[in-house]
């Protein structure tokens, strides 16, 4: 039997010390305080929560230091932070600030190496590799620059480089059915999750509760993370790990 | 005053930002001396076991000088690997070896058809050993696991697992069993994170915090032993 549990993760995509939320990757809108917002998930049971600082430049990451410090104070489950994690220095600065893992997308992708040197110094279960990743055809090309411009890597292709190369997770975000509520792309999970042995986190597309039934079965998803249906308060954490539970999907209620 | 060790492995901040919550008094000690002061002494770590290398014979000297003076200790991840005979993840660095038993990798695969993944990451389940069990209050010595529930999740994030042994104090199945808690008179480990996991692993570090506290009041009780 297995009882490790399919975790439910909540992301905050901050910007200038707020959380913002978009739809595919555009069309930003203001939907709270980080450090409340991160309270309230955990005290509904999220399992993890991760920050993203969606428009990372150099002046603002002292203001992601002091968000991710603040999030962090009074959690005490698993925090990842990305955004604009660009060399081995600014991921020990967001670890210093108590994140427990650094999430990186589009620097790993300009010099792969970045991820080995991560996880040498911090260790692998601290490097989570970001895939944003659109349908092409038969299959997925991933992007980098918050999904705007395309790489000649194919999704399952760079997961598995990633992996290689010392990532301790995988955060998988469809373009597609990002900020859609329509559900995610449980192709597209199903077929990295297969590739890798590490971890994969789906992201893109919650809207209801059947949303994540869908991507933990068929889409075999270890984790699955969302950001508008937490913060609209459309469904609790509870009522759908609730949901997961009675079809026998095992969870941490 | 509890002392954090500090080898350079990780979520030592975590580790600190926990115990503060508690209202439990923290030091990390530059040198190994530091530790005689200690009424409570924890390892964390996470990563790679070559990383316990750091702690060399004059910090495994006063690790095992506390032990032996009785000083509860708690290993914390790799901090818990570190109490065994060694790891296959680096067969050159010995562990400390007051316990057992060598660390060895989980084997991952498909058993029974589902998938298991390596790494071990996310919530999992304690199986308590009976002994632990809350409807067993009669055991005289503290408790690292006492009154948290069975079955209750922890977090977890290892590839290599600690063997099961008359010192498991909680086993896991993750494709197989390992022991999730270890305990020997008032040396502990948990292979979960108990600084990340919620509200019930504070409870496993409040268990520590009070062995601690009661280990520093032993004069003022009489030296009474558990």
């Amino acid at each position: 039997m297995v009882t490790l549990a399919r975790r439910l993760i909540a992301c905050l995509d901050v910007r200038d010390g707020r959380v913002v939320k978009g739809v595919n990757f555009e069309g930003l809108r203001d939907a709270g305080d980080p450090a409340a917002l991160a309270a309230r998930y955990n005290e509904e049971g999220i399992d993890e929560v991760v920050v993203l600082d969606v428009a990372a430049t150099l002046e603002r990451r002292i203001a992601l230091r002091q968000t991710v410090a603040a999030v962090a104070a009074r959690l005490f489950i698993p925090l990842t932070v990305g955004g604009g994690i660009r060399t081995l220095e600014d991921a020990a600065a967001v670890i210093d600030a108590g994140a427990d893992k650094v999430s990186v997308n589009t620097a790993a992708l300009a010099d792969p190496s970045l991820i080995t040197r991560i996880a040498h110094r911090f260790g692998s279960q601290a490097v989570v590799v970001a895939i944003d990743a659109m349908r092409a055809g038969d299959g997925f090309v991933v992007s980098s620059h918050s999904g705007r411009v395309p790489t000649s890597w194919g999704a399952v292709a760079w997961a598995r480089e990633a992996e290689a190369r010392g990532a301790g997770e995988i955060l998988l975000t469809s373009i597609d059915a990002d900020g859609t509520q329509e559900g995610f792309d449980g192709v597209l999970t199903a077929a990295v999750s297969t590739a890798v042995s590490i971890p994969v986190i789906a992201s893109g597309g919650a809207g209801s509760a059947e949303h994540f039934a869908e991507v933990f079965t068929a889409g075999l998803a270890d984790a699955a993370l969302a950001a508008s249906i937490f913060h609209d308060r459309a469904c609790s954490v509870r009522s759908i790990k609730q949901f997961l539970s009675d079809r026998a999907i095992p969870v941490r209620l | 005053m509890i002392a954090l060790v500090d080898y350079g492995a990780g979520n030592l901040a975590s580790v600190r930002k926990a115990l503060g919550a508690l209202g439990a008094q923290v030091t990390e000690p530059r040198s190994p001396g530091g530790l005689r002061e200690a009424t409570g002494i924890i390892v964390p770590g996470v990563g790679h076991f070559g990383a316990t290398a750091s702690l060399d014979e004059d910090w495994r000297d006063a690790v095992l000088d506390a032990i032996g003076a009785g000083t509860p200790l708690l290993g914390i991840c790799l901090g818990m690997q570190w109490l065994f005979e060694g790891s296959d993840e680096a067969p050159d660095t010995p562990g400390l070896g007051v316990l057992p038993g060598r660390i060895t990798r989980l084997p991952g695969g498909c058993p029974e058809g589902a998938r298991v993944k390596i790494p071990h990451v996310g919530w999992n389940r304690l199986e308590m050993a009976p002994s632990d069990a809350p409807s067993n209050p009669t055991s005289a010595s503290p408790r690292l696991l006492a009154r948290i529930p069975p079955g209750s999740y922890m977090y977890f994030t290892h590839a290599y697992a600690a063997p099961i042994t008359d010192a498991c104090a909680a086993r896991t199945v993750h494709g197989q069993a390992f022991a999730s808690a270890v305990e020997r008179g008032r040396v502990w480990g948990v292979q979960f994170h108990p600084e990340k996991s919620g509200p019930v692993g504070l409870a496993v570090l409040a268990n520590f915090v009070r062995a601690a506290a009661a280990y520093a009041g032993r004069g003022a009780t009489g030296g009474a032993r558990w």
